[in-house]
Parts: C-alpha cells; structure tokens; sequence
C-alpha cells in the first residue's frame, strides 16, 4: 500500500511539474507586459529597465525556474489592474465563498443521487424508478448555466421566492447549489441504480437473503457497499466538473468566488491572475485524483498491483 | 441483449431528432426564414407569435438586434454540430491512436503518454479553454483545437485499455508468429477491434461538447459573433430575461433536446455493443 502512495505521489509531482510548464509558456505567449506596463511616451531606457527589472531578459529556462521559485514560496504574481494586489492574496479571499459552493453542492448531489439510486434499483419499474430516471436525463442534458438561468428566472423573478443573487444568507445558496448539482446528482443516481441492480443479482446477496436477513439490511448494508466503486471512482472526476460548474454559475449569480475571478481575468485580459487560478486549481486537481486513488486503492486492493 | 420495449421508443425519438438537426444544420440556408446576422432595429425584441405582439413573420420572436430568434436558432444548431463533430473526429482519432499505441508497444510509449493523459485530465477543461482563448485568440477553428486538447486523452484512456485486453487475442499472436510488422497488426487486427466502443465513447461524448461550447460561446470565449451560437444567444439574451425571456430560453431547450437525443442513443448503443460495461 505504501509503496503505491509513493508511486502515486511520484507521477503526481511530475505532472504538477509539468503542468507549471505549460503555464509558464501559455504565460509567456500573450505578449510582452512592457508593452502592457508602460504607457507609450515611454523612452526606451525605461523600457529597458522594466525589463531588466521584471526579468525579462534572462534567458527563458532561468526565467522558468524563478517563476517555479516564487510559485512554490506563494508568488504567483501580481494583478494587472487597479491595486496591483498578489494573485495569490486574491485567490484566497475568493476561496471559501466557491469551497462552500462546492462542498455543499457535492454533498447533496452525492446523498440525493444515491438515495434516489437505491430507490430505483430496489423499486424498478414503480414511479420513483421512472421519474428518477428521467429526472437523471434531464439533468444531465441541461447546461449549468442555463439551468442557473432558468432557475433564477423562475425562483426570484416570477415568483419572487429567492433572492436572484449575491452571497452571505442562505437563501442566496439554494439556486446556485441547486444549478450546480443537477448534472452531478443525475450521475450520481444512474451510477448507483446499475450498480445497485448489478449487486442485487449477485451471489452474496442471494446468500445474505437465504441466511435471512432483513431485506433493509441486505440493501443497505451489502448490495450498496459493493456498488459504491463506480461511485467513488466518479468522485474524482466530479472535482473537475465542480470547477466547469462554479465558473458559470458564479458568473450567473454573481457569487464572489474564484470561478468569478477567473471569468473576470479573462474578460479584462488579467493574465497573471488567470495564470494563478489555473496553476492553482490545476494543483488542487492533482491533489483531490491523488487522494481519490488512494481511497480507490485501500477499497480494491486490486488496483494497487496494477 | 434485448432492448425493452422503452428503449427502443427513446431511441426511435433520439435518432428523429437527431436527424432532423442534421438535416436543419445541412439545409440551413434553405430552411432559415431570415438572415441570422441582419435585423431591423425596426423589429426589435418582438415576441414570439403565440403571444400578443408577434408576428408570424418572426415565429419565435427577434433579439435586441431584430435579428430573427428562428434562424438564429437554426444556424446555432450548424455551429454545435460542426464544432462536436470536426472536435470529436480530431480528438477520437488522434486519442485512440495515441491509447492504441501505448496499451499495443507498453514501455517507453506508454509511459509517456499516459503522463501526457494524465496533464491532460489534470487541467481543468474551461479554465483551459479560457486561458487559449485569451492567448490565441477565439475562432471557430481555436474551439475546436481547444475542445479537441481537452476530449483526446478519454479516447487515449479508453483505446489503451481495450487494447491491452485485444493484444491477448489468438489473431493477434497469429500475426506476430507469421511476421507481419508493428504497424500492420495495430491497423489491421487491433483498430478494428477497439473501435466499438470508441464509437460509442464518441456518441456519449456529442452531448458533453455540444455543452462544453455552449458554456464557452456564454462565457464569451466561444465561437466569436456574428456567427450565431447557441451559448452566445443565452449570453445575450440573460440581461432581458424579464421582458423577452425567449432570447434565453429557446436556445437552451434546444440545447437540452439536442443532447438529451444523442445522451439516449449513447445508453441504447452502450447497452447493445457493451452490455457487461457500465454507461
């Protein structure tokens, strides 16, 4: 087991390097910030200054490796407007507004989704089989944005019931999270039916019914335990779709968080701000597969001799 | 395996659909009542015909611009199926090639590109997007080289995989034993044998670019005007959600539609070809 963390660890840290690779080079090939920096009466002394004092003309690879020095010691540059502030320092005050987003969103889609998966499964062919099934359909069609849209449309407009955005009460959650959450409970639900109808055919809860046990305890306690690989599998590549979802749906609902910061960076063309989310998120990324691998591996020993 | 009765009806509907938004995106020029980039600032903001105010000569109303929402609509539906299908026919072929390789020769090829899969699935797809977009600069052929960098590595995942399960086979050792070369054995024996199920990743996979560009066309950094999008017509039409709600609402049933078609053809060809995998 160790041996696999080590491994994992390893490949996790050669990706992140490269990953900062293709960061510094994407950052490199939207110009020259001189340009962007200095207004144009400047002299070329002064152009040759900044340069010199942004770096600039040291040859590439040493401008890489202090890029990856700062990076690692929290530097990630500075805004490009306004204040100037670290990227960094923006990216953090911005953090637990889209963490919350998140976590919340996951949670629930996680519990409904298997909640109304083992419904279906146990209960195929009734209603809550076929409007969960559709609900699951429908959610995974829909665009987050639109949903969002369509949602705040409804909710706050028509009916007046929810507030159409901003952050810091309650109300204000309900339709992000709830824009946020469709696709993934929709996963979620039709990942946790097949695999629950899968476990209900098996042997051993054939066996588990023959020792007479409860059937809530041969559903709950048996068939779900072992349909919840696929699912915990799928949690990894939820964290991605998170940060596809929170990037829409701040934009939508006017939520102060890093999915905003980066839609904001782009349309202001904020490079080094963009470039931080992306280095940021990217290592967040590499984290949460890491630690997904990990869990996947104490679950099915299999994996970890593959 | 047998389809239900219910599968076979939700896929009968999803091939309808999906053939009728082809046959749209083709004849769109034919089809289009309007010109989807000229209005009359005459026109503006009417409404669509069932409600008081419209006219028949704009069935699903006009936009800010007085261009028609209709034939927006339907020259949108060109841009997502051409972006999905030019990106998906990239990505798929050179992912596949790349998994084949790599499950077909291991070592050295493997290695490095499943470290290539894995940079790949580490970044973040829209915030990829967003940083080429800024960098390169948004166009039709950009999204599509953008989509297609994000798509190619499931391909690449999945072909390799098949591949390690295709390489046991008695045909495979048959050719090695005769002496046919490399190369001939991954075009020849394994390609056609992994590509079921790559076809029916590719059909998953329509529904979850069709979105990806239109969450790319929203946030601007998609299909650049005057080309309309249906993204772009959300985007548009968000700030008149009150008064003209049909600028944003048409463009997204239709994406839902679209998507929701090939997401059942999707399931009923998974249940067909693959029917000991999971969807």
């Amino acid at each position: 087991m160790q041996r696999y963390i080590v491994r994992r660890l390893l490949q996790g840290l050669v990706t992140l390097f490269l990953v900062s690779i293709i960061v510094f080079i994407l950052g490199r090939l939207t110009g020259d910030p001189v340009a962007l920096l200095l207004s144009e009466f400047s002299t070329f002394e002064d152009q040759e200054r900044l340069t010199r004092q942004l770096g600039l003309d040291k040859p590439l690879p040493e401008q890489y490796a202090i890029f990856l020095w700062n990076a690692v010691r929290g530097d990630l540059g500075r805004s490009i407007r306004g204040d100037r502030a670290p990227a960094l320092n923006l990216i953090l005050e911005r953090l637990p507004a889209t963490v919350q987003l998140a976590s919340i969103s996951v949670l629930l889609s996680f519990l409904i989704g298997l909640l109304l998966g083992v419904l279906a499964a146990t209960k195929r062919g009734s209603l809550v089989d076929t409007l969960s099934r559709v609900l699951a359909l429908l959610g995974q069609a829909t665009p987050v944005f639109w949903l969002g849209i369509v949602a705040m449309y409804v909710f706050s407009v028509q009916l007046k019931l929810l507030p159409t955005s901003g952050y810091g009460t309650p109300k204000q959650f309900v339709l992000p999270v709830f824009a946020l959450s469709a696709f993934t409970v929709a996963a979620f639900l039709r990942l946790t039916r097949s695999g629950m109808l899968e476990a209900l055919e098996s042997e051993y809860v054939k066996l588990a019914r023959i020792k007479g046990l409860s059937e809530t305890t041969v559903v709950w306690k048996h068939a779900l335990r072992n349909s919840l690989i696929p699912v915990i599998t799928y949690l990894g590549t939820v964290f991605g779709r998170m940060v596809t979802g929170t990037v829409v749906v701040e934009t939508v609902f006017a939520w102060p968080g890093v999915g905003r910061l980066a839609f904001d960076a782009v349309m202001l063309r904020d490079f080094p701000v963009l470039q931080a989310v992306v280095l940021f998120m990217a290592t967040a990324f590499i984290g949460v597969n890491l630690a997904v691998d990990v869990l996947y591996a104490y679950i099915d020993p299999r994996i970890r001799y593959s | 395996m047998r389809l239900g009765l219910s599968a076979i009806v939700t896929s009968i509907i999803g091939l309808v659909i999906i053939g009728a938004l082809v046959l749209v995106a083709i004849f769109a020029p034919l089809i289009a009542p309007h010109d989807p980039t000229k209005g009359a600032l005459s026109d503006r903001l009417t409404p669509p015909f069932w409600q008081e105010g419209g006219s028949s000569a704009h069935l699903l109303g006009t936009d800010l611009l007085g261009r028609d929402t209709l034939s927006r609509l339907i020259y949108g539906a060109r841009t997502s199926l051409a972006v999905a299908a030019l990106a998906i026919l990239v990505a798929g072929t050179a992912g596949s090639l790349l998994g084949a390789v790599a499950g077909y020769l291991g070592g050295w090829a493997n290695t490095i590109i499943m470290r290539l899969v894995d940079l790949a699935f580490s970044f973040p797809a829209i915030l990829l997007a967003m940083v080429l977009a800024v960098v390169v600069g948004p166009s039709f052929f950009n999204i599509i080289f953008v989509i297609s960098l994000v798509l190619w590595a499931e391909y690449a995942r999945m072909a390799r995989g098949e591949t390690l399960r295709v390489r046991e086979m008695d045909y495979v050792a048959l050719a090695q034993v005769a002496g046919v070369s490399k190369t001939r054995i991954l075009m020849r024996h394994i390609l056609p044998n992994i590509a079921t199920s790559l076809i029916v990743l590719a059909t998953l996979q329509v529904g979850i670019v069709i979105i990806m560009e239109s969450s790319l066309s929203f946030l601007g950094v998609g299909v650049p005007p005057p080309t309309p999008a249906w993204g772009s017509m959300i985007a548009e039409g968000r700030s008149y959600v009150v008064t003209a709600w049909w600028l944003s609402m048409v463009p997204g049933v239709a994406i839902v539609a679209t998507v929701l078609s090939f997401n059942l053809l999707g399931d009923t060809l998974t249940e067909l070809l693959n029917p000991a995998r999971q969807a």
